[in-house]
């Protein structure tokens, strides 16, 4: 058993476990935590297979945006979540089932698969030597993908946009700055002086 | 030796976890969302082993597609659970079936 065969397997397990916490954690902050965990194990399972720049991004983008927007919701809303979880347990026995049903689809799949006989010459771009895996993915994801690649950053722009539609509002009740009632402000308007005798006041 | 059927049943194992998510929290939309990205993170495991034991390298591209897909998909669901949280006042998903304007 070589390092990399270990570092597979505490990984894969670091991944189910966190995974299954995730799911079953009673407290939903805790669930983006192990929700985080299994980031983490799943880009080390990245780096075993060679695909070092997903997983940095895994890590960056995932782990460094998504899961900390998630922590934010989970935090700002002010939501019950005792009451939300004290009906899982009707939820476990079909919960089981589904389940149970879904792995042994995947286990009848995954046993009755081979590869096709000519599929090693259909290799759209083989992965060489000379080139490390980040500029491997950045010659073809600038050349070959270059419209996919425009495409989904057109989805997150529109994701983006869509986001602050949805959650702007305007409150009537928070006092904002004018600018412009600021700027027209007369002066002459705005301001009196009195002259007050000695011992008279106003 | 660590084959390319030990990746694909770690996959297999963490989307049926997502699935399972998906059905014991059918309330709370927060750990919904969540299932659903374990389940978009076990599809990208699959991608990437097959990219690395085929040698090609276009799984890994899609994986990348798929991974901003699924930031889109997460930043939109968020916010519309926000919004609903405001008009509502609960994450309860048994209530948005009533429509009522």
């Amino acid at each position: 058993m070589t390092v990399a065969d270990i570092a597979f397997y505490i990984f894969s397990l670091t991944l189910v476990t966190a995974g299954l916490f995730t799911v079953v954690a009673r407290n939903p902050v805790h669930s983006v935590l192990w929700l985080i965990l299994s980031f983490l194990s799943a880009s080390g399972l990245f780096v075993l297979l060679g695909a070092e720049f997903v997983a940095m991004l895994l890590v960056i983008v995932y782990v460094g945006a998504v899961m900390v927007l998630f922590l934010f919701v989970v935090m700002m809303l002010d939501v019950d979540f005792a009451e939300l979880k004290a009906e899982m347990a009707k939820f476990m026995p079909l919960a089981l089932l589904i389940g149970l049903v879904i792995l042994m689809q995947l286990v009848m799949g995954y046993g009755a698969w081979e590869s096709a006989h000519g599929a090693s010459d259909l290799l759209a771009n083989p992965i060489t030597a000379d080139h490390h895996n980040t500029e491997a993915l950045g010659l073809i994801l600038y050349d070959e993908y270059f419209l996919l690649f425009q495409l989904s950053g057109l989805i997150l722009l529109v994701a983006m946009i869509g986001a602050i539609v949805l959650t702007l509002r305007h409150r009537k009740d928070v006092k904002r700055q004018d600018v412009l009632a600021q700027m027209f402000r007369d002066p002459a308007k705005a301001m009196e002086l009195k002259d007050v005798k000695p011992g008279q006041g106003l | 030796m660590i084959g390319i059927e030990h990746y694909l049943t770690v996959a297999a194992t963490l989307f049926v976890i997502g699935i399972f998510g998906l059905f014991l929290n059918r309330k709370n939309v927060i750990i919904l969302l969540m299932s659903i990205e374990l389940m978009l993170l076990a599809v990208n495991i699959n991608l990437v082993a097959f990219s690395s034991f085929l040698g090609d390298l276009v799984g890994q591209v899609f994986t990348l597609f798929v991974l901003t897909v699924a930031a889109a998909e997460a930043a939109i669901g968020l916010a519309i659970l926000v919004c609903y949280f405001r008009n509502r006042g609960t994450i309860d998903v048994e209530d948005i079936s009533v429509m009522k304007g």
